[in-house]
């Protein structure tokens, strides 16, 4: 192969932009066919500039939308290679229709996804309503807290999604800004470790092998619709988790960095705890521990690692004997509660376990989540579990200008 | 280099579809599979093929059925193009890298669509195609209408059609816009190859089907599809209804070369009077009324302007 290889320090100092476009670069992506947007386009320009280098071996597609960036990358997947692209906020709402085309045609792309608010009105700073809208699309979702694991995770996801067991897709979430264009020190692999760890791409019924001609994006009606989604969500139900864990395992073995599908900060004999997503789950770990110092709370910290397909059971026994839960959504939930508060009632309802369950909305359009917020959100949530039921509304809106906004 | 196919015959080219097969649910009397056959038995090179949704697409891939014996792909309304590019941009890389299953073969990349596919919602996708250079062919069937939705207007209606959203009523005449010219704001885009295509004028079709997938970068093709549902003619008239349309001058035939030099490829002996085109239909019934035969005569003085623009343009010879 004509292409150098680079030397990595064995901890750069890289944003989480650029930690995900040297991943592409040592996984060697055949295609990535793009799109501009803001806060994630550093990844797709990362690409083209080691292309431009002569340090990967590919094609870039610069094409004229989101909604073409990933046509093209169904196109290039179907053909037979590994794919890869980038994209944000409305740029992910346009790539909707073709997100759904991915997965359903069982081809493993990676997405990264830097999060980013919906429109209206505008706003380019990081919020979860780009990866919740993705939540039903039948694409594994892997969520990055810092850029470490935006780096780590893309690894993990091209080595899952391309098992022949799972093809589906994966996207790998960071948060726009605060992880994307903040710098902190990255453990690198080298160029062999990294490109080992995932392997060469395995076609499966690639449209270039001449000699198998394949029928790829069929019709089906009421008569095999049904099957082909239920099969898709079967795999997703029961595959998946097992691949990620042994993706996790292989990985801590190269790395020593040890991935957990739900990661549990102080659990063990939590009282009451958080469940968030991103870059709050980092700040709320930091404060959970300050919580037990200074007030004697015994606080702890669930972090959503994989948030599709959802971690019913790992969730159920993350919760075990925690009185007081508050969910954390950083999307506006548009009438009706957040969606990690019902996907954390939905494991409560059936559950031994009588955690009193509240909804806490934040951070909207990059709004800051300040340690402040949190240690009142743990106050309160401890009031919850020594009263036993709830003692503030059920859904409350954290640092929003005006009067307390608060529901139910 | 395209493998150029010998062809003795009509007999022989129309028996020769080895990669589309008959078994599929078009319309009878629909050109679609007629133009699909034409254009895969013009040669023998290996086949990426795609569709955009729309007639040809769904009656042509009912899982567990495939017609295609090429490997075919397709993903939505707009982006069947891309689709192929997409396919394209992976043999390069995977040429360079050595990794093709088949190295020494070179398969051609093409993608069909419908006018409502190619003329409006995939226009976009189209012209980032074509702009890009992918090596590959974009065919559009165009049968003027959404066929596959039950007969709305495209920007391919030509004035005067009754539509199901342009219906001609007690007070209207149906279409009232003129029909988009799709080739010439592709061939705007500068690409080595751009043409108009006839499904009953299969040899002038070879030709120009070959020699665009022979050049080197994006080709366009606009393939008249007469449908014999929304034009509203006896499935059997398909070609009766192709000869009127390239004969009357309604739908000439002409290639366009590196976006700007344009040959005629097509000069009927006898030129028929576009009323005759118009009144083999029933979407054009409407305009025989009284009320409507001007718009007849301004249909004849409009195609008159047109081959006449495009005699300039051939012998201009820039």
């Amino acid at each position: 192969m004509a292409f150098d290889k680079m030397e990595l320090n064995e901890i750069e100092v890289w944003d989480g932009n650029f930690a995900a476009a040297q991943a592409l670069r040592q996984v060697q992506v055949d295609v990535v066919s793009a799109y501009p947007i803001t806060p994630s386009t550093p990844i797709v320009e990362g690409y083209a500039k080691f292309l431009a280098d002569g340090y990967v071996e590919g094609e870039f597609m610069m094409v004229e939308s989101e909604h073409a960036a990933m046509s093209g990358c169904i196109g290039a997947s179907a053909a037979g290679g590994r794919v890869a692209t980038a994209t944000s906020s409305q740029g992910f709402a346009l790539m909707v229709e073709t997100l759904y085309q991915a997965s359903g045609m069982r081809l493993p792309i990676i997405l990264n996804v830097v999060n980013r608010a919906l429109a209206a009105p505008l706003n380019v700073n990081g919020d979860h309503s780009d990866m919740y809208l993705g939540r039903d699309s039948g694409w594994i979702q892997f969520d990055a807290y810092n850029p470490q694991q935006a780096y780590d995770l893309n690894f993990i996801a091209f080595k899952v999604a391309e098992d022949h067991e799972v093809r589906l897709p994966a996207m790998v979430h960071q948060d726009g800004f605060m992880t994307s264009h903040t710098a902190q020190g990255v453990k690198t692999l080298s160029d062999d470790e990294a490109y080992g760890f995932v392997g060469e791409f395995k076609p499966m019924n690639d449209m270039l092998d001449l000699e198998n001609p394949v029928t790829h994006g069929v019709q089906t009606e009421e008569d095999w619709h049904f099957e082909h989604k239920a099969r898709q969500h079967h795999d997703l139900m029961t595959k998946v988790f097992p691949k990620i864990e042994e993706a996790f395992d292989a990985f801590e073995k190269l790395t020593g960095r040890k991935y957990n599908i739900v990661e549990e900060y102080m659990t063990d004999d939590a009282e009451v705890a958080v469940v968030a997503l991103g870059t709050s789950v980092e700040t709320a770990v930091e404060v959970a521990k300050e919580m037990r110092e200074q007030e004697g709370i015994k606080a702890g910290v669930i972090g959503i690692r994989v948030f599709r397909p959802w971690p019913f059971e790992y969730i159920a026994e993350a919760i075990k004997g925690i009185k007081a839960l508050g969910a954390l959504d950083r999307s506006s939930p548009n009438g009706a509660m957040g969606a990690l508060y019902n996907e954390l009632a939905g494991i409560l309802v059936n559950s031994d376990e009588k955690a009193v369950l509240t909804n806490y909305i934040y951070g909207l359009g990059g709004r800051d989540l300040t340690k402040a917020h949190l240690k009142e959100i743990f106050k309160e949530l401890k009031a919850n579990a020594d009263a036993g039921k709830p003692t503030t509304e059920l859904q409350q809106f954290i640092g929003v200008r005006g009067p307390k906004l608060a529901y139910l | 280099m395209s493998e150029m196919k010998k062809i003795k015959n009509l007999k022989e080219f129309s028996t020769s579809a080895d990669r589309f097969e008959g078994a599929n649910l078009l319309c009878p009397g629909c050109a679609h599979s007629i133009i699909v056959r034409e254009v895969l038995n013009a040669t023998n090179d290996d086949l990426i093929l795609s569709a955009s949704t729309g007639c040809l697409e769904v009656c042509t891939a009912v899982y567990p059925y495939t017609s295609w014996d090429a490997s075919w792909i397709h993903i939505g309304f707009e982006n069947g193009s891309t689709a192929v590019a997409g396919a394209e941009a992976m043999h390069k890389a995977l040429k360079r890298k050595g990794r093709l299953k088949q190295p020494d073969k070179e398969p051609k990349f093409v993608s069909f669509a419908g006018d409502g596919a190619s003329y409006d919602i995939g226009f976009q996708w189209i012209s980032g195609c074509m702009e890009r250079g992918h090596n590959m062919m974009h065919v559009v069937l165009d049968n003027e209408v959404y066929a596959n939705t039950g007969g709305q207007r495209s920007s391919a209606t030509p004035i005067g059609a009754s539509a199901t959203t342009s219906p001609a009523g007690r007070v209207s005449y149906g279409e009232k816009k003129n029909k988009k010219d799709m080739v010439a704001i592709m061939a705007a885009h500068g690409i080595p190859y751009s043409a108009q295509v006839a499904p009953n004028k299969w040899k002038d079709m070879v030709k120009k089907i070959q020699h665009g997938l022979e050049v080197e970068g994006p080709v366009f093709i606009n393939a008249m599809s007469p449908c014999t549902t929304e034009w509203k003619f006896d499935p059997k008239d398909t070609m009766m209804i192709s000869d009127l349309a390239t004969d009357s001058l309604v739908f000439p035939l002409y290639e366009i070369i590196d976006g700007h030099k344009l040959n005629i490829t097509y000069r009927p002996k006898n030129v028929i009077p576009v009323e005759e085109y118009l009144a083999a239909q029933g979407r054009f019934k409407h305009l025989f009324k009284d009320e409507y035969k001007h718009l007849i005569k301004e249909w004849q003085e409009r195609v008159d302007k047109n081959w006449e623009m495009l005699q300039r343009r051939e012998e201009a010879g820039v």
